[in-house]
């Protein structure tokens, strides 16, 4: 490690005159704001574009949602996004319920969680809090923006697919019926996906889906691996492997994630694509599909789920490591306390990411796969459950006797260690076979994961953006609309998704279109569903316009918020030792060096109660 | 029209205020000279004090739910393995309640009880082994019981049912299910895709049904002959397209003539009697109180999942893959209706995974019946075995006595429109000699 460290140093001397230069020169606009190489301009490129969409994927789920609680009943505000085509009379179609549904979790996983928050909060954060000038590549990092920026678009449009056109362009042959969004679930299982017959989304919208995800997969791809360069690059003198801050760690380790696990998902979509278009058989046998008698045989619609959910569970991972790491930096800062158990924080991210590539079966439990491989599979998900436990604590302790100053970040902090671990013991249920077997694919699954993963990502998320706003725009966000904006979404959030687990309780499949089906045979479980579903909704709604305090804030402060001072929020980490005005290189003069850990906040003996990371220690003092 | 307009102008206007109130909330903080990062004393303890209210608020939501919805909503479990899989899952239950509680007390309560009060200063506090190891030993301790008793279910639930247990297959496709039982030997006949005919909607293997097949595939409008045919008659002119779409049909339909005479060669002829008593039934899954079930699960188009709830089963049913489950039905339906007091309860089978359009409306009534009227049940049927409704020329044996033997059914258009009205009756029992199924036996 310590080769490394000094290489690195050898590098960044040469270089700093270089960079240094460039601070100088005129940038055009284009150059600047477009095609930046910028690594704080990349950043907030993903954030913008991440925010759009996420605006997008919520708003899908306000659609659905009216359906599923107002089951049939004509609604105007329907059919003003869907028009006649989706929403004949103001009713949503089937079909076009679950396009919503995928396009909805899609875009929520992929785009707002993984490229928008590890993509905006390691772009901005990674040179920043290690005294880097920028990424190791500035061109690759702009490509990765480009690429995702591209899928973005593709995914988007995809919506519009119509009789095999898109606005009246003819993509493929006049096919009538060939029309709306993937609708196969955001995890694409074949053969659904793989049969333009058996349902209508699965021709032009699933080839988009799986386009757009190729893409977005090689920009991921390129990004991950200049993050993981730059870490082990480029790190300031003095910056060791154990005096990065947690954030840091967690960037580090979700790029790993990403590199081993996203071709695995790359290679089943390509798999996939050669199932739809070149007649190959790897996921498809003995298929009959509306009256068609199919010659594939001895493909395999399992091994696309083991691809895919071997992507996939590290996936979840990967949008969550990043909102832990986000939250470890605030959490400790706003307590004025060192994170409590350092290293163990380092070990259980490094647990966890190595445990999230053996776990993927639990997915899988009741799909047929041998039974003995779905114990190995109990025994390795609950073990995933230790060092998370351990970070709950250790975040927990970090608050006792802290001196807590409650910022906008810092309440969406706290909010997600309880969304962690609202959703987080529901897992043990499950993660345990047996009980999987009863509840699996249930609202109470959707409930987990939205709770577990969603909610504490996007609270993750928002505590992100409400602390870094100052370094990305130079400006400060409204505290008081903050509050707010948190007070709407926790409890939105937890009225929206605590219910769904007495949904799944009932017996409530997930991705259906209509529970009022349940009246047909079992009234207990009807009423208990459509009276939950209408709660659900109106928290959804209400949770929903909440979010416009948001988005007014975070628009109008980037033009109009208070200029920002230097370190705000009195932090330790080296990214507040920058000017506010935004320059090529980061530090006008030279890189800072580094003499301690980030965590020094009211340590004995110091006046202050925070002493930055490029402060040398003090005659006598000891490091932590 | 107006509507919108009036909502456009309120949300205009809303903009607006908050856009003035921020100004001068501003202007305000900047007379008094502090930035958006100085929290004043009176936010802060504010904040705190309603992080707290909020988790004893979610308590009560919590707690409110659970008094009301609890785990009643799908009812006590109806079979042997059912009753095990509550029992443990209420005992996770109880430990994950604790878990929520104790750390969600914790977190709230801190956020409360710490935060910044003038005169003192954080406690400097950076790691503390022995507490670190209490919390990695302990959940891994709790976590291994769960473990323990979990795998040891689990190993129980999937392992081999008994030799005394009744077979039966469930068939599914967009959008329906279909069940065959393994008639008076309790053995299923075999069963390949590519016999599936209109007759023969499971492709059941008998030698007279590969001949069928055979005969389908060569014969007919659509037919291998006719298309050749087509395809060298020289009078008729196809567009590129459609001649494409002839050129694929024939090399796929030689294509699997040719897999059909092979399995014509080695088709064991003993094995047809295998299949010949095998009951079908469509609509109603009935089912003998008491009686083990092994089912087997197969899927004609794409991946569906045959979900009990009430049972506590589930299993995917894959193209090209057997899949398989067992258990012991343990309360009848009309104890169940007697013990939910709803006269109109029945068990379900529901798909679970997502399978087009009419993904919510593929069920299948269950039935449990006590031992006399299964067996009547089963008398009612001795018509609707595999052989006679096969022989039956020209269609299947749609007006059988029961009614509910084998329905004609067509192929489901793409969409997933579904070709008969939803709506479900109450299963048919007429073999029953009564109308419905409720009888109070109870007081
Ligand atoms: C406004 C907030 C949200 C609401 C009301 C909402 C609601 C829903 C509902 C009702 C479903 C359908 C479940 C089903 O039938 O299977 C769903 C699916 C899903 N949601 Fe959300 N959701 C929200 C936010 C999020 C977030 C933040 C995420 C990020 C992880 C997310 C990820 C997903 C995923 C992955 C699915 C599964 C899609 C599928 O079944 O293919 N959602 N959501
Ligand atoms: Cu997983
Ligand atoms: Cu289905």
């Amino acid at each position: 490690m310590a080769a490394i460290t000094h290489d690195s140093h050898g590098h960044h001397d040469s270089h700093a005159h270089h960079d240094h230069d460039h601070g100088h020169h005129e940038e055009s606009f284009v150059s600047k704001y477009i095609f930046s190489h910028d690594h704080k301009m990349i950043g907030k490129q993903f954030l913008i574009t991440a925010v759009f969409m996420g605006v997008l994927a919520m708003l899908l789920s306000i659609l659905f949602r009216i359906q599923l609680a107002w089951p049939g009943e004509s609604s105007d505000f329907l059919h003003f996004f869907l028009g006649d085509d989706w929403a004949p009379k103001g009713v949503l179609k089937e079909d076009m319920y679950l396009g919503l549904v995928t396009i909805h979790g899609t875009i929520m996983v992929f785009f707002l969680l993984t490229g928008g928050l590890s993509g905006t909060f390691s772009n901005i954060l990674i040179p920043l809090q290690l005294g880097a000038r920028d990424m190791a590549s500035g061109f690759l990092n702009m490509l990765s923006y480009w690429f995702f920026f591209l899928s973005s678009l593709i995914m988007f449009l995809s919506l519009f697919v119509h009789d095999g056109a898109i606005f009246g362009i003819q993509i493929t042959d006049a096919n009538v019926g060939d029309s709306g969004p993937a609708m196969a679930g955001w995890t694409i299982y074949p053969p659904l996906s793989a049969l333009p017959q058996a349902v209508s989304g699965s021709g032009l919208g699933m080839t988009m889906w799986l386009f757009s995800m190729a893409i977005f997969i090689a920009g991921s791809l390129i990004g991950s691996l200049n993050y993981i360069v730059t870490v082990l690059n480029l790190r300031t003198k003095g910056m060791t492997m154990t005096r990065m801050p947690l954030t840091i760690w967690a960037f580090f380790v979700t790029a790993i994630l990403g590199v081993l696990s996203f071709p695995v998902l790359f290679s089943a979509a390509l798999l996939l694509i050669m199932d739809r278009l070149a007649g190959t058989s790897f996921y498809l046998s003995d298929i009959i599909v509306n009256g068609e008698m199919l010659t594939n045989h001895g493909g395999s619609p399992l091994l696309f789920q083991h691809l895919f959910w071997f992507l996939g569970h590290p996936e979840v991972y990967i949008v969550l490591l990043p909102a832990l790491g986000l939250s470890s930096e605030i959490i400790a800062t706003n307590s004025r306390k060192p994170i409590f158990g350092y290293r163990a924080m380092i070990g259980s991210i490094l647990a966890i990411g190595f445990l999230s590539f053996i776990v993927w079966g639990h997915h899988m439990f009741i799909t047929g796969m041998n039974p003995f491989l779905g114990s190995v599979f109990v025994f390795t998900t609950l073990l995933i459950a230790i060092p998370s436990a351990v970070k709950v604590f250790n975040y927990i302790t970090t608050l006792w006797r802290g001196s807590l100053v409650l910022t906008p970040a810092m309440l969406f902090a706290i909010g997600l260690v309880s969304t962690f671990i609202t959703g987080g013991v529901t897992g043990i249920i499950l993660a345990d076979s047996a009980l999987d077997i009863a509840i699996h694919d249930t609202y109470f699954v959707v409930a987990h994961f939205h709770i577990v993963m969603g909610m504490s990502a996007v609270f993750g998320m928002f505590a992100g953006v409400y602390h870094w706003f100052p370094k990305m725009y130079g400006r400060m966000m409204n505290t008081r609309l903050g509050y707010a904006h948190f007070w709407v979404t926790i409890i939105g959030a937890y009225g929206v998704f605590f219910p769904m687990h007495f949904v799944g309780i009932a017996g409530a499949p997930r991705r259906y279109y209509d529970y009022s089906v349940f009246g047909q045979f079992d009234t207990d479980s009807y009423n208990m569903i459509m009276d939950l579903n209408v709660i659900v909704t109106v928290f959804a709604i209400f949770a929903a316009l909440g979010q416009l305090i948001f988005l007014f804030n975070f628009f109008y402060s980037i033009y109009r918020g208070p200029k920002a001072v230097q370190n705000p929020w009195k932090s330790n980490t080296l990214e507040w030792t920058t000017p506010v005005e935004h320059i090529h290189g980061n530090w006008p003069g030279e890189l800072p060096t580094v003499h301690r850990w980030p965590y020094d906040y009211s340590k004995p003996g110091a006046e202050e109660d925070f002493i930055p990371q490029n402060v040398p220690l003090a005659e006598g003092e000891e490091e932590h | 029209m107006i509507t919108k307009l009036i909502i456009l102008l309120i949300i205009v206007l809303g903009v607006i205020a908050i856009a003035q109130l921020m100004r001068v909330y501003e202007l305000s903080s900047k007379l008094r000279k502090t930035g958006e990062q100085d929290i004043s004393d009176r936010d802060n303890n504010l904040n705190g004090r309603m992080m707290f209210i909020f988790v004893l608020l979610l308590y009560v939501f919590v707690i409110w739910l659970m008094m009301k919805y609890g785990w009643t909503g799908r009812g006590e479990a109806a079979s042997t393995i059912g009753k095990e899989t509550d029992w443990l899952l209420n005992l996770n239950f109880i430990i994950i309640f604790a878990v929520f509680f104790l750390t969600n007390t914790l977190l709230f309560y801190f956020t409360y009880k710490y935060v910044r009060k003038a005169g003192v200063k954080a406690y400097y506090f950076p790691h503390n082994n022995k507490l670190e190891m209490i919390w990695t030993v302990v959940p891994a301790c709790v976590l291994a019981v769960i473990i323990i008793l979990g795998l040891k279910k689990w190993n129980e639930a999937t392992s081999e049912s008994g030799k005394e247990a009744i077979r039966v297959e469930l068939f599914s496709k967009q959008f329906d299910w279909t069940a065959r039982y393994a008639g008076t030997d309790n053995k299923l006949g075999r069963f390949d895709y590519k016999l599936t005919t209109d007759k023969n909607e499971l492709g059941i293997m008998t030698s007279q049904s590969i001949q069928s097949a055979i005969d389908n595939m060569e014969g007919g409008v659509t037919g291998l002959d006719s298309i050749s045919f087509k395809l060298n008659d020289e009078n008729l002119v196809f567009s590129a397209i459609d001649q494409q779409k002839l050129e694929t049909d024939l090399s796929r339909k030689t294509r699997l003539l040719r897999l059909l005479y092979q399995m014509k060669e080695h088709h064991d002829k003993k094995l047809d009697k295998d299949a010949a008593d095998d009951i079908i039934q469509k609509d109603t899954l009935f089912l003998c109180k008491g009686r083990e079930y092994e089912f087997n699960f197969r899927a004609k188009d794409v991946i569906h999942s045959a979900y009990f709830p009430h049972f506590r089963a589930q299993v995917n049913t894959v193209p090209g893959l057997t899949t398989r489950f067992k258990f012991t039905p343990d309360i009848s339906t009309d104890e169940m209706r007697v013990k939910k007091n709803d006269d109109k309860f029945n068990y379900i089978l529901m798909c679970n995974k997502i399978c087009g359009g009419a993904h919510y409306k593929m069920k299948m009534f269950v039935v449990v019946l006590e031992e006399d009227e299964y067996n009547r049940w089963l008398k009612s049927k001795e018509n609707s075995t595999f052989d006679k409704i096969f022989n039956a020329a020209p269609a299947p044996a749609a007006e059988d006595a029961s009614a509910d033997a084998a329905e004609n059914d067509t192929q489901t258009p793409a969409g997933g429109e579904e070709k008969k009205d939803t709506t479900m009756v109450e299963p048919k029992t007429a073999f029953l000699g009564r109308k419905s199924l409720i009888i109070n036996k109870v007081g």
